[in-house]
Parts: C-alpha cells; sequence; structure tokens
C-alpha cells in the first residue's frame, strides 16, 4: 500500500467517524484528500476499493438509504468501532500475556500479537513475560499442517469445502466435501470435523492426509452446526472404546521389552530367564506392530491370531 | 509487519501513544516491532492526517523531540478498533485450552478473562472459538509432584521409560519449567545424567519424587526451546531411507521426514533421521511387509537377521 494510499484511508476513516450523519459519496470526496484530483468514474472505482479494504481490517462502515435521497450516505458508528473498556487485574493480565504466545505459525500467532497490540492501545496492560507464573509455564500449539489456515477461515465464515483426502493406509485419493463444524487438535495432530454430504453422515478428517488444496464448496454463512455438537467427541481412536478387550499372553526375555511390562497387567517369572506377561489388546494388528518391535525379546503365547499376526510381521520384514 | 497492514497499525498507533502520554521512540518501536526509523516515518505520516477541512486546527499533532512523543488532536481515533474475529478467536482457543488444563493454579482468572473477551469479541469469535479446540491429555499422574518441584524450586528423582531405547532410567532433574506442547505436557530441566537441559514427557514418567535438595540449574542452561518440534534428532546421525507402501505411510505422518517422495500407487520412499539405532530397528520390524529399509545396506541386515531370529523362536516354542 502507497503511503499516499494510506494518508487517504486514515483520513477516510477519521472523517466517517466524526460524522454524525451519514455522508454522500460525493460529501466524502470533497472533505477527504487523495479523492479530489480523480474524475467521477476513477473516484467511483477508488472509493469502492477503500471502502472494501477498510472492511477487510473489520472497519464497520454503515450504509444508509434514505427513501428521499437519490444517493447512499456512509458513516462509522463510532461504538462498533471501538474496542470496548477492558480493565484486566494483574493475575488476568498474566493469564492473558500466557494465551497469546500459545500460537507457534503465521495467521493465528499475527492474530494473538494484534490483538495484544490493541489491547495495549487501549491502555490494557498485558503481561508477556508470563507474570505470577513466573515464566514456568509455556505451551505451544503448532499448526503445521498446509490445510489449516483454509479450514480455520471456513469453520470462521461457515462455509462449506472440497478437498482432496487419502483415504487411511490407502493409495486412493478422493475429493470430499463437507460442511465443516470445527478444527480440533487431539495428541498433536489437527482433525476438521464436519458434515460429509458425499456420505451424508458427520465424519471427522485428518488434517495430515489432505493432500491438496482446499477450496470453497458453497457461499459463506451457509454451514449449520447442529445444536449439541461436541467437536471434540467426534475425534477418537477406536481403541479407547472398550470393545473386545482380550488378554494376550507375551513371554519376554529378563530386562528387556520395558515398555511392554508398563503396560501389562500380570508380570509372573517363566522359564530361566523369561518372564510372562499378560497385556489387554482390542486390535490384534495393533499389538503384533508393537511386539514385532521387540524381535526376539518377545514371543506372543496366545491367543492365535494374536500370534499369527506378529509372525506375517516377522515374515513381511523378513522378505 | 508488511506495508499491507500499516493502517491497522496507524490506528493501534494512535490510541497507544493517546494512553501513553511520554512514551520514548526506542520503546514504541519495538512494541510494535518496527525500527526507529520507520516509527518516526509513521509519525511523519499521521501528523499529515486529521479532521476534513485539513487546516492545522484539524490536524493531528504530533512531535517527538529528544525521543518523547506527544501527540494531540487525535480524539477521533484515540481508541483502537475492536478486536476482528481472528485476533479475539486466537486468544480465546488458547484462554479455554489453558482452562482444560488440570491443576492449572490460575483457573479464577481465567474465567474471568474468558467472560471479559467473550464480552469483547462479540458473537462471531465466541463462536469461532468453541468451535476450533485443542485438546489437552488427561491428567499424568507426575503433575502434582512436577509442579511441586517447580513451585518450591526443589530437585527431582525420577525413573523415565525412554522408548526409542525401551530403557528405564533413574534421573535427578532440576526442574525449570513446565511445556505444554499440542496438549501434551514436558518438563524441562537440567539432568544430572545427561548433563544438559532435556525434556521429559510426564506420561513418561513411572515414578516422580521431591527431593530436599534445592534445584540449581548452572546459570547459562536456558529452557529447551520446543519448537519447532520435540522430536529433533540431531544432524549428524545417519539418513536412513523407507519405503512404504500405502499401509505404511502413516510413518511420513508421525515423524519428522527430511524428504518424502510420492512413488505412485500411494507408495513413498522418505529419509529421516534418528538417534537410536534400535529405535530404527523396532520401527522397521514393526512395518513387516508395508515398509522397506533401502539404505543404508547395514541396517536391512541387521533388520533381517532379528526377524529371523525371533520366528525362529516361534518355530522352535510351538
Amino acid at each position: 500500500m502507497s503511503r499516499r494510499k494510506t494518508e487517504r484511508l486514515l483520513n477516510l476513516v477519521i472523517c466517517l467517524l466524526a460524522t454524525r450523519r451519514p455522508l454522500s459519496a460525493e460529501h466524502i470526496r470533497q472533505a477527504v484528500p487523495g479523492y479530489d484530483s480523480a474524475n467521477d468514474e476513477a473516484f467511483q472505482r477508488m472509493f469502492e476499493r477503500d471502502k472494501n479494504e477498510l472492511r477487510e481490517i473489520g472497519i464497520p462502515i454503515e450504509v444508509q438509504k434514505d427513501p428521499w435521497e437519490d444517493d447512499p450516505g456512509y458513516r462509522i458508528v463510532r461504538q462498533a468501532y471501538e474496542l470496548p473498556e477492558i480493565t484486566l487485574e494483574a493475575d488476568e493480565a498474566a493469564v492473558v500475556g500466557l494465551a497469546a504466545r500459545v500460537w507457534q505459525r503465521a495467521s493465528l500467532a499475527e492474530a494473538a500479537s494484534g490483538a495484544l497490540l490493541k489491547l495495549r492501545a487501549g491502555g490494557v496492560e498485558t503481561d508477556e513475560t508470563g507474570g505470577m507464573l513466573g515464566g514456568a509455564l509455556e505451551l505451544r500449539v503448532d499448526t503445521q499442517d498446509p490445510a489449516f489456515p483454509a479450514l480455520w477461515e471456513a469453520v470462521r465464515d461457515r462455509r462449506p469445502v472440497r478437498f482432496p483426502y487419502r483415504v487411511a493406509a490407502g493409495e486412493s485419493v478422493l475429493t470430499r466435501t463437507v460442511e465443516p463444524w470445527g478444527v480440533v487438535s487431539r495428541r498433536g495432530r489437527w482433525y476438521v470435523v464436519g458434515h460429509d454430504r458425499d456420505r451424508d453422515a458427520p465424519r471427522a478428517f485428518r488434517l495430515s492426509r489432505i493432500s491438496g488444496p482446499v477450496t470453497p464448496a458453497g457461499r459463506p454463512g451457509t454451514v449449520v452446526v447442529p445444536e449439541g455438537v461436541n467437536v471434540k467427541e467426534m475425534v477418537g481412536y477406536p481403541d479407547e472404546r472398550p470393545l473386545n478387550k482380550r488378554a494376550a499372553v507375551i513371554r519376554v526375555r529378563e530386562g528387556t521389552c520395558q515398555g511392554l511390562r508398563q503396560v501389562a497387567k500380570a508380570v509372573r517369572p517363566a522359564d530361566e530367564g523369561w518372564d510372562e506377561l499378560e497385556v489387554d489388546f482390542t486390535d490384534p494388528e495393533r499389538l503384533a506392530g508393537w511386539v514385532a518391535g521387540f524381535a526376539a525379546d518377545a514371543l506372543v503365547v496366545g491367543p492365535p491370531d494374536a500370534r499369527d499376526a506378529v509372525i506375517s510381521r516377522l515374515k513381511g520384514a523378513l522378505a | 509487519m508488511s506495508t499491507a497492514d500499516r493502517l491497522p497499525r496507524l490506528l493501534a498507533l494512535v490510541p497507544y501513544l493517546m494512553s501513553h502520554p511520554g512514551a520514548q521512540v526506542p520503546e514504541v518501536a519495538k512494541i510494535f516491532g518496527l525500527s526507529e526509523k520507520q516509527l518516526i516515518d509513521d509519525l511523519q505520516l499521521v501528523w499529515m492526517c486529521g479532521l476534513p477541512g485539513h487546516t492545522p486546527g484539524d490536524l493531528i499533532d504530533v512531535s517527538w523531540d529528544g525521543g518523547e512523543i506527544v501527540i494531540d488532536n487525535a480524539d477521533t481515533i484515540a481508541r483502537p478498533l475492536r478486536l476482528g474475529v481472528d485476533e479475539a478467536s486466537a486468544l480465546l482457543v488458547a484462554l479455554r485450552m489453558l482452562a482444560e488444563m488440570p491443576e492449572f493454579g490460575e483457573r479464577d482468572a481465567l474465567s474471568r478473562v474468558i467472560a471479559k473477551f467473550e464480552q469483547a469479541a462479540g458473537e462471531g469469535a465466541a463462536t469461532v472459538s468453541s468451535q476450533v479446540a485443542v485438546e489437552v491429555d488427561a491428567t499424568p499422574d507426575a503433575l502434582p509432584v512436577v509442579n511441586e518441584g517447580l513451585r518450591r524450586g526443589r530437585r527431582l528423582s525420577l525413573r523415565y521409560y525412554v522408548p526409542g531405547r525401551d530403557e528405564i532410567t533413574p534421573r535427578e532433574v532440576d526442574p525449570m519449567r513446565l511445556v505444554v506442547v499440542d496438549g501434551r505436557s514436558y518438563l524441562s530441566g537440567w539432568c544430572y545424567r545427561a548433563e544438559a537441559v532435556r525434556l521429559f514427557r510426564l506420561d513418561r514418567m513411572l515414578s516422580v519424587e521431591v527431593l530436599d535438595v534445592p534445584a540449581a540449574p548452572p546459570e547459562d542452561a536456558v529452557p529447551d526451546e520446543v519448537t519447532p518440534g520435540v522430536f529433533r534428532p540431531s544432524p549428524t546421525d545417519e539418513l536412513v531411507e523407507l519405503e512404504l507402501t500405502p499401509a505404511g505411510r502413516w510413518v511420513a505422518e508421525y515423524y519428522p521426514c527430511e524428504s518424502v517422495e510420492e512413488l505412485g500407487e500411494g507408495r513413498l520412499r522418505v529419509a529421516l533421521r534418528a538417534r537410536d539405532q534400535g529405535w530404527l530397528l523396532r520401527l522397521a520390524l514393526r512395518l513387516g511387509d508395508t515398509g522397506r529399509v533401502v539404505s543404508p545396506a547395514s541396517l536391512a541386515g541387521t533388520v533381517r537377521e532379528a526377524a529371523a531370529a525371533a520366528l525362529n523362536r516361534y518355530e522352535s516354542v510351538s
């Protein structure tokens, strides 16, 4: 943005804020330096663009159309423009300072520091050192998935989106059309949840499997989040559901397989130099992946499907 | 800030100067992330603006003699612009995440702040911020003890599980900071075993107790910087190449890879570094026929030997 344009826009903001009654475009043209030299058509274009730019940075321009006037009038209503009075106690300021440092990537980190700047400009002192928390607590959230910014915007603008999505453990990439209800981070991974139009059902999608650009698939404001939806509950691992939990018996060499021993519900001595563990599992493949990693230090005694799953992993690794 | 952000910046700068009379050029430049020259340029621009009419009496009056900034006649824009939806949401989502944290000490302040921002932000941001959520892991058992160590400045004694080496080791750690990354809690502290600052995941502490010894990390010890990621192999670790079938693609999602190449039909070739050979061996065995070590050849050989030895045991103990 050129210096002249910035100057013109700042003068326009001041002009529209200062007026009590709405001003016609012609009036504004006379009052704001920078418009005066333009011809009619050029002025119209400039003024349209300027209004859009002000709206983009969140400045509410009110348009008033009176039946007895030919031209609409414009103004900025002070109450809609100004940051309301906020005061923060010292402990509150410390909490805000902590929250503002959470985001690690451009878009939200900038939004958070922009918010902080406005608060300080309004005379609200925030504490960016962590204050009474003594700097002993840090929070970080990463949003490295390329799809994150577009999905945040889609949720914000309540707009359906379309994206290419790689099926779990599959080779195919399918296009999904989704009415996004929310974006959730769970265990370091981001998911978008919403209504999947292709399957006509609620679904969760992992952002890391979105393999291309997220594009709009409808108008803003058209997504309706159903009452009572809890976006966090829509994301979860099937393993956590208490389905068909079974116990595997696994022999492990003494002094090895610490990870397995920790989750074992029972440990008993077996043959010389070996212990026998009892470990709960639901999915034999998941268990097999884990146990196979311990190679000759762990041996599944049963049940047979878990044992076979390990053997086939090991054969796969041998090939 | 790019030049496109200049207008929003000016609309915050003027109110800042109004609410901080006599502010100094260097201090203001720092707060707004500008060089002193850029700030002066902003002030010069502001000085050219004002109410319609633009007679000297209409213009904003600003001076910075001797570095002290004085502003006047800017009442129209004396208050900052209200928070945008993104700005308010970024704070609210973070505040709600804090509220989810078990044991967070400032709960009372937190709920007051959330209420204030919800009110200040308008409904747009309040809605967005309930639709974007960062889940916080369930309270690790170790948390109260770690917090006590931090609060009282006492050394901690841990039994710590390292999955990379499948090892449980005793550690003495001077706690420096609790770090929550993507909802997961870590202790950053001086580890006497490593003689360095280390991060310890709280859910991998098998036991922890507070020792009656004051924590005294070396003065030049800096808490571990947790960005860009907690999983940080060293560049000197050997580069390992794996070929993955579609069922093995999860490796690229779970571990930071130096390169990821699509081979067609959903297959991938990835290159990653790991500090620990044992971890790599376990990964390769776990992958079974969904992944294959391309290089180094020595690792590929170790994987085959380990698989053969394990299969042998299954055949002998049946």
